[in-house]
């Protein structure tokens, strides 16, 4: 199914074209053509000037799922009984989505040994908690994880529920949202209600981040997202704030085909790059491995960790695990400072949601200043000394 | 052990350039490439291979064009290579899309492994393996970046979390999904080139999947794009002119009084 | 230009370059800093199949000849000439056994050799025999049913790397030049061992080091031919081998120009890019020239080999000698278009201007390689009057 095209409205300005994400449209004898590359997503049909273009309705089997949902959850997601930050985040953006819809907002938490966790979600904004608390779900296997999430989901039937899009919950809530027949949209950073409808607005950056879209899941429910850490505000912590503790038992036959026979925690700056309040990422632009040492003492300096781009670590100067971008980790720090990055669109996308960035660069038009809050153009050896000795004297210990 | 590798056709996003004036994308040129990730599934299939033995298919859904992935994979040395492409497919979100490739995995006749990348570029869901899992009914593990034990039972695999890794047994049949940590692609070969070339790469409908039209693609979608728009400009874009030292002086000052970093003690 | 490449030639050519482009490439600077050999370079290029190029396809190869191989040499020269010299140099082993092995020999060592499993290895030079090959020292001795092979080899590219090595000994010093015998000697047969490796001035991605043989015990069905043939095998192959080298030479050559041109349009002085120099343009100008006249008989030699033609050596030698002086050329120029930038180990061009330097003397040196031509023009100019 494809937009239509009125041919005798249409002009062959050729914005449609333009403004098609997808190279669906195209000119053809001076007027808008279009094939399969469509997806209804309507943006030729805002930007038409003469409004020759419209997006038909899709037929779609009839879900009544929708009347009767009710409810905002989250996923608590928890491992070796450590709660990661995204869970206060989405706890914080759930309440004012559940404050709008007029909702209690809920939270699944499914583990083993979860003693006080129940507490900690109502201080952070949950009305009522889902526990699973069971030694089969010590260790996360998705397979016995998606049965009682999806169970406890079918049974009180939410309307909305969101997860992190951390490494455990793009694991697991995919297959989640498969078992309950619904839609998920993936790493928003964005979620807002239209309340005329009660639909949830999830907006993600699709396309290497080039573009935003804004997605919806009409029909069925819930209406699921996984949402990227640090994107979301916290909401105020509640000290001996109650709420209502529903317990989940699992049933007999509830059992893990898969099987956790270890795990391995690594306590290395690298695995904290998607945690990390502040990223000094080198490029090629460093011009040699050595690079890196100063890379190093910015970021010591910063109370940050070290990142890099694909050329570099393609080019064997530091290894993968600090590599940002597409092929890397996806890193949104309060500040991201780079060095000697050109911004290839597969490095961009790996960090443009950052709060702050500094670019410097000697190349005037490389596209990270196109992005930077911040922009430098110099050569980072004569740059970066300036800055870790105005530091060093603002921090009184002399230049 | 028979495997099928599920690998995706995306434009080469590594080689896109921003319109610097425009901040959009130029897209002239741009080549269709298989998906990145899908080359370490692939890489990861002919490894198992290379240990056990077996065969490998490489599944794809796409426009008919994305037989030239199916090909590609050939150049790598799978054996055999299924596309579905439909009319009807088109527009399929990530539920749409594992109803069709849970649907043609189904009728491979003893399938043990299922590997698939861990995302696609373009659209970045990581969804679509862990979709195909659950369809399927077939345990998962995901983002594997090593194997510790290969047989035709089970495999013990090593998987990537965000503080560390976790070791997992799957027993087989199942599915994984795999980063890059799992090995360097290899390059195609020339043997592989070569039967590529004549290689006539079987397609399937909707139809022969057994899937009505509302069960795929647009309609078959829970998920709907309702608006697109270009990233807002986060706060406000600025140079700092003058010499380097200075500039450096400035950023930090700048950081400091926007409390963005704190001296601290 | 265009050389009207058959299709699987034009595959050869892409995949050699990706391959160049992806695994070469990014890991070039650092074989050469730390000298090591590119064991993952080379398992990648078996997986891809171009250790099968010359291999017959009756023994699971590809059965392609001279201007197959020069196509891969050349790409993979375009990136790393040390990558390129392990790679040809075992094409440079396994020819006496493609020339000269029995049935027996071609099945048993060619598959290994296709598949990369094995590399292979030519061993001729001594440390007192290096032009002048009909002074070698190193004798093999019949005993029964076996050879017992005393002496050492020096400066053998692919040595410790190769399983395989063709070693070319005196069996009847009483006959000169017609007393050598050529062998097949594997890593691992009793008395055989590789001494140390070479510290050299480029190519130092590749392996070159010492073979020693002391009492080497040989079955007799390792020799290649016949007893006495061994200047033959090693002429014959060497004629076939040499264009190889005019291909590297091309490959690195165009490397450096690659290398120099991009620079000269980026780098400004006076406001504007070196290439709008005139003094710079025509240097880049020279260089493109040269190499290509040197592409172009590197293939057209190629050709001539491939098509059967018997009188080879003349060609073979000129296919050797023109690009390899070509390359010296190119690579001191590109250093000298870079200026200061040039001289430091940051950029490519010094690494490729060190290595241009061996294809002036390895698999004989120029002025050998002149004295072959000079010979034949005076064999072809006599039978002329």
């Amino acid at each position: 199914m494809v937009v239509i095209i009125d041919q005798e409205l249409c002009t062959g300005c050729g914005e449609c074209v333009e403004a098609c994400p997808f190279e669906a449209l195209s000119l053809e004898n001076d007027k808008a053509q279009v094939n399969d590359a469509c997806t209804l997503c309507g943006a030729c049909a805002d930007i038409c000037p003469t409004g020759a273009i419209t997006v038909p309705e899709v037929e779609r089997a009839a879900d009544d799922r929708a009347a009767g949902a009710q409810g905002v959850w989250v996923f608590a997601e928890q491992r070796q009984g450590v709660m990661p930050e995204v869970v206060a985040e989405l706890l914080g953006q759930g309440r004012r989505l559940a404050d709008e819809l007029g909702v209690e907002l809920g939270a699944v938490l499914l583990g083993h040994g979860l003693d006080g966790k129940a507490g900690e979600l109502f201080a952070l904004g949950a009305d009522v908690v889902y526990m699973a608390d069971d030694e089969r779900l010590a260790a996360l296997n998705d397979d016995i994880y998606t049965q009682v999430l999806a169970r406890v989901i079918n049974e009180h039937r939410p309307e909305v529920l969101l997860a992190g899009a951390t490494s455990l919950g793009r694991s697991l809530i995919p297959r989640v949202a498969t078992a309950v027949a619904t839609g998920l949209t993936a790493d928003c950073t964005g979620l807002a209600i239209d309340p005329e409808k009660r639909l949830l607005l999830q907006t993600r950056p699709a396309f290497g981040g080039n573009i935003m879209a804004t997605i919806i899941c009409p029909q069925a429910r819930p209406q699921m997202a996984t949402v990227r850490p640090r994107v979301m505000k916290q909401g105020p912590r509640q000290e001996g704030r109650q709420g209502r503790l529903v317990q989940v038992a699992l049933n007999a036959g509830d059992q893990a085909r898969t099987q956790v026979l270890e795990v391995v925690q690594e306590l290395e700056e690298q695995v904290n790059l998607t945690g990390a309040e502040v990223v000094v990422t080198g490029g090629r632009g460093l011009g040699g491995p050595e690079g890196f040492e100063l890379v190093r003492k910015l970021a010591t300096a910063l109370g940050g960790v070290v990142g890099a781009t694909r050329g570099t670590v393609d080019a064997g100067w530091i290894g993968h695990a600090h590599q940002v971008g597409q092929t890397g980790r996806t890193v949104s720090p309060k500040l991201y400072v780079a060095l000697g990055v050109s911004g290839a669109v597969q490095h961009m996308v790996g960090m443009q949601s950052s709060d702050n960035i500094v670019a410097v660069n000697t190349d005037p038009n490389a596209p990270i200043f196109s992005i930077a809050h911040y922009g430098i153009v110099g050569d980072l050896y004569e740059v970066v000394p300036a800055m870790l000795d105005r530091l060093a004297e603002l921090r009184g210990q002399g230049a | 052990m028979n495997i099928v590798v599920c690998i995706k056709q995306v434009p080469d996003t590594a080689h896109v350039r921003l319109d610097p004036e425009t901040h959009t994308l130029k897209r002239e040129g741009v080549k269709s490439i298989i998906n990145p990730f899908d080359l370490f599934a692939l890489e990861a299939a002919l490894r198992i291979r290379e240990q056990v033995g077996g065969s490998i298919i490489a599944l794809s859904m796409g426009p008919p064009q994305a037989a030239e992935v199916i090909k590609e994979a050939i150049g790598y040395g799978v054996d055999e290579g299924l596309l579905l492409s439909d009319r009807a497919f088109a527009g399929a979100d990530t539920w749409a899309t594992t109803a069709a490739l849970a649907a043609a995995i189904g009728q491979i006749k003893g399938v043990d492994l299922i590997v698939c990348g861990k995302q696609a570029v373009d659209g970045d869901t990581a969804q679509v393996g862990p979709g195909i899992a659950q369809r399927l009914g077939r345990p998962q593990v995901a983002f594997v970046k090593a194997f510790r034990e290969v047989s035709d039972q089970r495999l013990v695999v090593e998987r990537q979390m965000d503080d560390g890794f976790d070791v997992v047994a799957l027993p087989l049949p199942g599915l994984i999904t795999v980063v890059r940590e799992v090995g360097e692609p290899r390059p195609p070969s020339l043997k592989g080139k070569m039967r590529a070339k004549k290689y006539q790469v079987p397609v399937k409908g909707a139809a022969e999947l057994g899937l009505a039209p509302e069960q795929v693609g647009l309609a078959g979608s829970y998920t709907q794009v309702v608006k697109v728009f270009a990233p807002q400009a986060a706060g406000e874009r600025r140079r700092l002119e003058g010499p380097p030292q200075q500039a450096g002086t400035q950023v930090v000052d700048l950081l400091v009084d926007n409390q963005i970093i704190m001296l601290g003690s | 230009m265009d050389y009207f490449f058959s299709e699987e030639q034009v595959m050869i050519r892409d995949l050699c370059r990706q391959i160049a482009e992806e695994r070469i490439k990014p890991v070039r600077a650092e074989l050469d800093e730390k000298e090591q050999f590119p064991s993952e370079i080379m398992k990648a290029l078996a997986q891809a199949d171009l250790f099968q190029i010359i291999i017959p396809e009756q023994y699971g190869g590809l059965g392609g000849g001279c201007l197959e191989n020069c196509i891969a040499v050349e790409e993979l020269s375009r990136a790393c000439c040390g990558v390129s010299t392990s790679y040809a140099a075992s094409f440079l082993g396994a020819y006496p056994i493609l020339l000269f092995g029995s049935e027996e020999q071609k099945e048993k060592y060619l598959p290994l050799i296709g598949s990369g499993e094995q590399y292979c290895a030519f061993a001729l030079t001594e440390s007192a025999s290096g032009s002048d090959a009909g002074s070698i020292q190193t004798e093999a001795r019949r005993d029964g049913d076996s050879y017992v092979l005393s002496g050492s080899k020096q400066w053998i590219t692919n040595g410790g790397q190769a399983g395989i090595y063709t070693v070319v000994a005196i069996t009847d010093r009483s006959k000169g030049a017609r007393g050598a015998t050529a062998f097949i000697v594997e890593a691992g047969d009793p008395g055989f061992t590789v001494g140390k490796k070479e510290r050299k001035l480029g190519i130092r991605a590749s392996a070159t080091a010492e073979l020693i043989f002391s009492d080497c015990r040989i079955p007799a069905d390792r020799v290649l031919g016949k007893e006495g043939l061994g200047f033959v095998v090693a002429m014959r192959t060497f004629d076939k081998s040499r264009p190889g080298v005019g291909a590297q030479a091309v490959g690195l050559a165009q490397g450096a120009l690659d290398e120099a041109a991009a620079f000269a349009r980026v780098r400004k002085q006076f406001g504007k890019p070196i290439i709008t120099f005139q003094a710079v343009a025509h240097m880049l100008a020279d260089m493109a020239t040269e190499i290509e006249a040197a592409r172009a008989l590197v293939y057209a030699t190629a050709r001539f080999i491939d098509s059967g033609a018997k009188d080879i050596s003349k060609v073979s030698a000129m296919a050797k000698v023109f690009p390899s002086d070509v390359a010296m050329r190119a690579t001191t120029n590109a250093v000298q278009v870079f200026g200061g930038h040039g001289y430091m180990r940051e950029y490519p061009v010094e690494k490729m201007m060190r290595d241009a330097k061996i294809l002036q003397i390895y698999e004989g040196t120029n002025q050998i390689q002149r004295n072959v031509i000079g010979q034949e023009l005076n064999k072809e100019y006599g039978r002329s009057q």
